[in-house]
């Protein structure tokens, strides 16, 4: 295996670049796979790794209908937090982060990621209570983060108006400072190459037409290109498109799938060394490592599968980043795109087994998916190792949906629910 | 951004004075305390969400204030046909397959 | 000024179109230098030779200006005279020169000229490949914020401005039937050809004149040069009421169903100098019937060693200096081209007067009218070959030529060094079909033009000239007036075959010969091992990085485009991505269609933020609600709270007074004399009709079948899932006649929510509702001398304990208005709510307090309010509420009529397994064992204090305050098994570490009889 490191970078140097190995094969399927993961995204791919590195099962194929990390792993704004409101949800998201640190070097692959802490701003007495409530759980369930005042706030952003001339004055917030921001790419590949180093078969330009059954129980997955493919277990994990997948094999999901946008500027010289979140006026931003301040938007309202919204949606975002920052103003936008977000009732994900044996959905993170990349792997591994949720995955199953047992993150999860 | 026909008002006008309110079509049951759990939550939310035909509530909010109804194309947003509440869509994916 | 004086080297004597008459003077890295109205920065910097514009971002490189337009990858500088109007990223190629313009370049220490990091992008740039960090850094860990450090300093390329804004922007919202992107030849006769039907035509056009290419053309159209023409065009729509006219107004975004967004930049070229109070940018929000794109094409540089050398430039922007800003940019010219075209820069360059050593023709056996032209003007034709490198390094000062084999895939002759300073490059033309991608239409490839089209799309959108790849004038002036009438007549204007326009005729147009493919010119040594070979300048992108990319397996176009950078950069990749997309296609053996294109996204070319905001920023970022009584409040020194988008007084200190003084004083005056609240925001929906109460009794969890006319009843209301989310008072108007209060935020959802069920699933009760929040001005008389104060005020209303009872209403008079009273209590108080129309609210506000005088009547606000329900045990929906609780786990099964003969909204959802388990989060009251301790709202309750974290948490405080009138705290919360716990104890760590203990008991702290309102 190739190690990379900065003593590799010069020994290729020498030789011009031109003896890197590929970061990962191109090989062909398979006819029969043990566990076929359906969606090379970041959550598929850090699925395979864990699966292959925890659980020992290597004869996995990640079958992708387009090109590794191409859906929200590549149009998302990178944050990644664990402060959520409740245990369940907390208890994950935490995992999650533990496994963010230490992530570049268990792969060995820089995924830059870069804690320099989130704030969630606060604008109204009811934000302030709910921040002061989440605060409190995280601090009680062993997850970093402080509420802070206006004051507070404003010295860690001296460049943001904390002032009262606000339409909705900065009245405080929540500081997460082990949150941060990742190279949402290099997750993705970094992810895929440690996959394929253990074997993981990974198919690009690979569509699933069907899921193939047989009394009751999944049995493998049709493809557009390569035709059947067979496994004893099939995992999907295809956020935007769950739905479409479900239907092929026959049951309804509790989703919808709406675009959500986000831009960035032109690249300025660092300005803003953390990031800023508000639900209340609808924008969050943080400053790549490139100098772009990247700003995410809310979601569209209605259904849309084409990764793009409406102009509004952009307008409404970029009035309240120059509300928030006005010396922004003269910076320009210079591209938007949009995803598509499978988005639940309660904001929370679904990581469970469905009505279709051997056949497990990993979907439903909303706006959020990003930042538990590598936590949704490592319980949807250990989920399709064994064939039950694992126990953090417990509280996220579809049936909860049955018995009303919901976990309503819609304070925590984000932005314009 | 979308433009949309509002069958009430009966002219054209922006997505901004009108919200998505989901899947069009879904009748409460008739007899909620005799459903099952299960039974119930496909009313309350499971859905259909395809990529393709759809027919979705919307609202004429800052206008009419009616509830009516749309078929569109969630892949090119493209609005087939809008109708108002308790009439039938005249484009469905079966018509149009 | 001396400055202004001094010779523009490169400044043509004659031409151009510049008004020489109005010489201006500009500021570029703290020196001055003169030039000309009509300039671009660009043009201006080139007349005064300046070379180098900026230092590249990974190799800080020197680089030069290379384009002339939306393209330009390099000359991307800082501007602005003072810190409030700096901008940072101008691109110098379309920014307008005017007086007194300062512009600075934004990398390089200690300059552009000299920079030292360039030293160790020589040395370090071979570590520096595609994607290197995330091959390093990593180790150790810890190190990693300090490698990120100096990643981060790297970044950006201007900066940011400190200071406000000064500056105001706007938006305009327009209809159009035919919309024109592009006012070049194509764009001119579209938009002709379709305001001659009578349509509404917008045409747009980043340029400050209309005409494209046009202006520095040496074509005549109809036997007259083609300038003429086109002020003979722009007249004729200038003077047509159906045409508005954009210049200087990029069409950045094309969105769904034909909306476009235009950014116009009204005051830029007078920059500093704008007059005050006038709007600098504005957004054009176009809703277009169709669209016509004419958008053109964008040429392509060649890629070759050192090709980023200040010197290299492209052919057509050379002859754009020479012909319309009469600037030569060098003195001798080295043209390489593939196609005719290109002939045109060393055509113009020697017409100029200044040399031009060769021109280097890839193609192996030109034969177009072009090389005639060229060997008329005696320059040296070099067939068959490529300028494979340049040589230089702050400036060109030669190439090496070198024979290649017809598919341009090797060297095949020997080198030969040529002396030069300008190197132009012509690689063919690349549609410029951005906008049709906007909306998810693909572009496809098209073999003949070698170049990606605009290719299949839903939205009402033609195209019309060089953006279709036809590059004949005479195509481009067809193709618009063809283009235009259609537009129009699918509009429903004119008729298709009406000879609206005659298509104009181009005089003498030769014939081009075919040009050659070429992507990617070789060199002598493997790419890997050549000179860098950019093909993305701003991002540093070069072939062999692309080639590595491949081979490292990133063989998607997405991911060669990730993994390496190109067209991140603000240009978008407008010169390199086809090159790019090509040399990804060789290296992997694929064909470009195979390979595909990267999708274009909005915006065009970037936007000021400030420009997209508009006015929507600041006091206009959100209307502010105000109730009739706003002013006297700001008088009396309320302090305000956002509740929605209402401002409501919070509190009314008085001077000295600190937060708790003003509450304990409002709390106790409530409670022993007479407080009076503000209570207009709540939100008010009059409902009418003979199913009225059939329908509330659908929609609120309690019964209504009984409630008689003159009597009022609270009421919660849950969504279908069970949980409660919204509550409040409804009144019995009339048999068939209600009105219903909501919580101060949720009155428009509320609305909505009651016409979703009436007009989706019960349309046959009839039943109308109607927002009456804005009509009525309520105010919340409340305390012991309630009564008496309000028996002062109204002759006609009987308000005896016995006449007018707890929850009843009455209609009369109140401080000579009419006033409905409405004896109801939020404060455990003797209590009337007065509702008047709003236009009297602050007349009767008044005289309520001129007879409260000798109550000593007190003004609260929304914290005492707060306190006092507190302290009754009444619970507010959205603070002690959260979505996820049912009106049985707020101990308030009282109001759950589940006897009612229709399952109401709520009943089935609250009946589901999980809601009816015990041992749920229950609401609960909580007393503190130090009863002056107020436990924070959001604190955890846990039961063991002691516990190892993570700790299980059985619920938080939702409500919790000091009480003046208990002398004690109180507070509300959620405890899991709550309601069977009453006198337990729970504890709540809190962040310093200390821990408060609280027993849990009723949260009636107050009269839990309910003495004190029945008086």
């Amino acid at each position: 295996m190739q190690k990379y490191s900065g003593f590799g970078l010069l020994k290729h140097a020498l030789s011009y670049h031109e003896n890197w190995q590929r970061a990962w094969r191109n090989p062909k399927p398979k006819k029969k796979y043990d566990v076929v993961i359906v969606g090379g995204g970041g959550h598929g791919l850090a699925t395979a790794y864990y699966l292959a590195k925890e659980h020992k099962i290597t004869n996995i194929a990640v079958i992708e209908k387009g090109y590794l990390g191409g859906g929200n792993t590549a149009r998302n704004t990178t944050i990644v937090r664990s402060n959520y409101l409740w245990d369940e949800a907390a208890h994950l998201y935490e995992h999650a982060m533990k496994l963010w640190e230490g992530l570049s070097q268990d792969l060995n692959y820089n995924v830059m990621f870069s804690q320099r802490g989130v704030l969630n701003l606060g604008h109204t007495l009811q934000d302030m209570r709910d921040i002061e409530r989440r605060v409190n759980a995280n601090r009680l369930n062993g997850i970093d983060g402080e509420v802070l005042d206006a004051k507070q706030v404003s010295e860690i952003v001296p460049i943001m108006d904390c002032s009262d001339n606000t339409r909705y004055p900065v009245m405080g917030a929540s500081w997460q400072p082990r949150a941060g921001v990742a190279r949402h790419d290099a997750v993705a590949w970094g992810f895929a190459r440690a996959a394929d180093q253990l074997g993981v078969d990974l198919i690009q330009q690979c569509e699933v037409i069907d899921i193939l059954t047989e009394d009751g129980a999944a049995i493998g997955v049709e493809t557009k290109q390569h035709g059947t493919i067979h496994a004893d277990r099939i995992g999907c994990v295809v956020a935007g498109n769950s739905s479409v997948l479900a239907k092929m094999a026959g049951f309804k999901l509790p989703l919808e799938s709406h675009p959500l946008q986000a831009l960035v500027s032109e690249p300025i010289k660092p300005i803003l060394d953390t990031v800023v979140m508000s639900n209340h006026v609808h924008g969050y931003v943080s400053q790549s490592d490139k100098g772009d301040l990247v700003i995410g938007a809310g979601i569209d309202g209605y259904t849309g599968y084409g990764q793009r919204g409406s102009y509004p949606t952009i307008e409404h975002t970029i009035q309240a980043i120059v509300e928030l920052f006005p010396i922004f103003s003269r910076v320009r936008m210079n591209r938007q795109w949009g995803g598509i977000v499978d988005t639940c009732p309660d904001a929370c994900p679904i990581i469970s087994d469905t009505p279709v044996e051997n056949l497990f959905f990993n979907c439903g993170w909303g706006t959020g998916g990003f930042k538990a990349t590598p936590g949704s792997g490592n319980v949807f591994a250990a989920t399709l190792a064994k064939g039950e949720a694992h126990e953090l995955a417990k509280p996220f199953s579809m049936f909860r949906f049955h018995d009303g047992s919901l976990i309503d993150e819609h304070g925590a999860a984000g932005v314009a629910h | 951004m979308f433009l949309i026909y509002c069958p009430h008002c009966e002219e054209h006008r922006e997505e901004e004075e009108f919200h998505a309110k989901g899947q069009a079509h879904i009748a409460r049951p008739l007899d909620p305390d005799n459903c099952t759990d299960e039974e119930w939550a496909q009313f309350l939310y499971f859905r259909d969400n395809p990529r393709g035909l759809h027919h979705e509530l919307w609202v004429h909010a800052s206008g009419c204030r009616k509830f009516f109804n749309i078929t569109r194309d969630t892949q090119s947003y493209e609005i087939k046909e809008t109708y108002k509440v308790g009439e039938q869509p005249g484009v469905t994916a079966a018509k149009s397959a | 000024m001396t400055s202004s004086n001094h010779v523009q080297p490169n400044r043509l004597q004659n031409g151009g179109r510049i008004d020489r008459s109005q010489p201006v003077t500009f500021e570029y890295n703290n020196k001055t230098y003169p030039g000309f109205v009509g300039d671009t920065l660009a043009s201006a910097m080139l007349a005064n030779g300046i070379d180098v514009v900026g230092r590249s971002f990974k190799y800080s490189r020197p680089r030069g200006i290379i384009a002339a337009g939306a393209d330009e990858p390099n000359a991307v500088l800082q501007l602005g005279a003072t810190e409030a109007t700096q901008v940072p990223n101008v691109r110098a190629t379309q920014q307008e020169l005017f007086h007194g313009l300062v512009a600075k370049s934004t990398n390089g220490w200690p300059s552009t000229d000299n920079d030292l990091m360039s030293y160790v992008g020589k040395v370090g740039g071979r570590m520096m490949p595609p994607g290197f960090y995330y091959k390093t850094f990593m180790y150790p860990q810890s190190l990693w914020d300090t490698y990120e450090g100096f990643i981060r300093k790297a970044a950006g390329l201007g900066r940011s401005p400190v200071e406000n804004d000064p500056d105001i922007y706007d938006q305009i919202n327009h209809h159009c039937d035919v919309m024109v992107v592009g006012a070049g030849p194509a764009g001119l006769s579209a938009a002709l050809a379709a305001a001659r039907t009578g349509a509404r035509v917008i045409l747009a056009d980043e340029q400050a004149e209309f005409g494209g290419m046009l202006l520095h053309s040496d074509e005549l159209i109809d036997g007259q040069p083609a300038q003429q023409w086109v002020s003979r065009v722009v007249g004729e729509l200038v003077g047509l009421e159906n045409v508005t006219l954009l210049p200087r107004s990029t069409v950045n975004g094309y969105h769904d169903h034909n909306f476009l967004t235009i950014h116009e930049r009204r005051t830029d070229h007078l920059g500093d100098l704008a007059p005050k109070g006038q709007v600098r940018q504005r957004m054009h929000r176009v809703r277009a019937a169709w669209v016509v794109l004419a958008s053109g094409a964008i040429e392509r540089p060649l890629v070759y060693a050192n090709n980023d050398v200040p010197g290299c430039m492209l052919a057509s922007a050379v002859s754009t200096y020479i012909k319309r800003y009469a600037v030569v940019p060098g003195n001798q010219l080295v043209l390489m081209t593939t196609n005719d075209q290109g002939y045109q820069a060393a055509l113009d360059w020697h017409d100029a007067g200044r040399k031009v050593v060769a021109i280097v023709d890839t193609r192996a056996e030109p034969t177009g009218a072009c090389v005639l032209e060229a060997q008329r003007r005696g320059i040296e034709l070099i067939k068959g070959s490529a300028v494979i490198e340049a040589k230089g390094s702050k400036r060109v000062n030669g190439v090496s030529v070198a024979a290649i084999n017809a598919s341009g895939e090797r060297v095949t002759g020997n080198i030969r060094s040529l002396f030069c300073d300008t190197l132009a490059s012509a690689g063919g033309w690349s549609p410029a079909v951005h906008l049709s991608c906007h909306t998810g239409s693909r572009p496809e490839w098209r073999e003949d033009v070698q170049a990606f089209v605009p290719g299949k799309t839903v939205q009402k959108q033609l195209t019309a000239g060089a953006i279709n790849g036809s590059y004949r004038l005479s195509a481009c002036l067809e193709e618009g007036v063809r283009q235009g009438v259609l537009a129009a007549a699918n509009a429903g204007f004119g008729q298709q075959s009406d000879d609206i326009v005659e298509i104009p005729s181009v005089d003498g147009e030769v014939e081009q010969t075919a040009p050659m493919a070429l992507f990617h010119v070789p060199h002598t040594k493997p790419t890997s091992r050549a000179p860098k070979q950019f093909v993305d300048y701003q991002t540093d992108v070069t072939a062999a990085g692309i080639e590595l990319a491949t081979r490292e397996g990133f063989e998607s176009i997405e991911h060669v485009k990730r993994y390496t950078a190109m067209g991140f950069g603000t240009d978008q990749g407008k010169l390199g991505n086809i090159n790019g997309m090509a040399i990804a296609a060789k290296s992997m053996n694929k064909s470009i269609p195979e390979t595909g294109t990267t999708i274009f996204r909005p915006n065009y070319t970037p936007i000021t933020f400030g420009a997209i905001a508009g006015r929507n920023c600041g006091e206009l970022f959100d209307p502010k609600r105000y109730s009739a009584m706003h002013r006297w409040h700001v008088e009396n020194g309320a302090k305000f709270e956002d509740v929605g988008q209402w401002k409501r007084p919070w509190y009314f200190p008085k001077p000295g007074e600190s937060m708790q003084d003003a509450l304990n004083r409002e709390c106790l005056a409530t409670r022993e004399s007479v407080g009076i609240l503000d209570a207009s925001t709540l939100g008010k929906i009059d409902i009418q009709g003979k199913d009225a109460r059939e329908f509330l009794g659908r929609v609120y969890t309690n019964a209504w079948a009984k409630l008689g006319v003159g009597k009022c009843r609270y009421g919660l209301m849950c969504g279908e899932d069970g949980m409660v989310f919204d509550d409040g008072v409804t009144a019995c108007l009339a048999e068939n006649h209600f009105v219903m209060t909501t919580t101060t935020g949720g009155a428009a959802r509320v609305l909505e929510w009651l016409e979703l069920y009436h007009q989706t699933e019960w349309p046959e009760l009839e039943v109308y509702f109607n927002t009456v929040t804005d009509q009525w001005s309520t105010l919340t008389i409340s305390g012991p001398n309630s009564r008496k104060l309000l028996s002062e005020l109204t002759d006609d209303i009987d308000l005896s304990g016995d006449n007018f009872k707890f929850m009843d209403w009455r209609e009369g008079t109140v401080a000579g208005v009419p006033a409905r009273v409405f004896r109801i209590s939020f404060t455990g108080e003797l209590s009337f709510e007065v509702n008047v129309q709003s236009n009297y609210g602050m007349q009767v506000w008044e005289k309520v307090f001129e007879a409260g005088k000798k109550y000593n009547l007190t003004p609260y606000g929304t914290e005492t309010m707060h306190i006092l329900r507190a302290e009754k045990g009444f619970i507010i929906a959205g603070q002690d509420t959260d979505g996820s609780v049912t009106p049985m786990d707020l101990g308030m099964g009282w109001c759950v009529a589940n006897n009612k003969p229709f399952s109401y909204i709520g009943k089935r959802g609250m009946a589901r397994e999980d809601c009816v388990k015990p041992n749920r989060k229950q609401l609960v009251g909580l007393k503190t064992k130090d009863p002056q301790k107020v436990i924070p709202e959001g604190s955890q309750a846990v039961a063991d204090p002691n516990q190892p974290i993570p700790m299980t948490m059985l619920g938080h405080v939702t409500s919790s305050y000091y009480s003046a009138c208990l002398g004690h705290s109180i507070a509300m919360g959620f405890v899991r098994g709550g309601l069977d716990k009453m006198g337990e104890s729970v504890y709540y760590p809190q962040a310093d570490g200390s821990v408060i203990e609280a027993e849990i008991c009723s949260p009636i702290f107050l009269d839990p009889k309910g003495e004190r309102q029945n008086v």
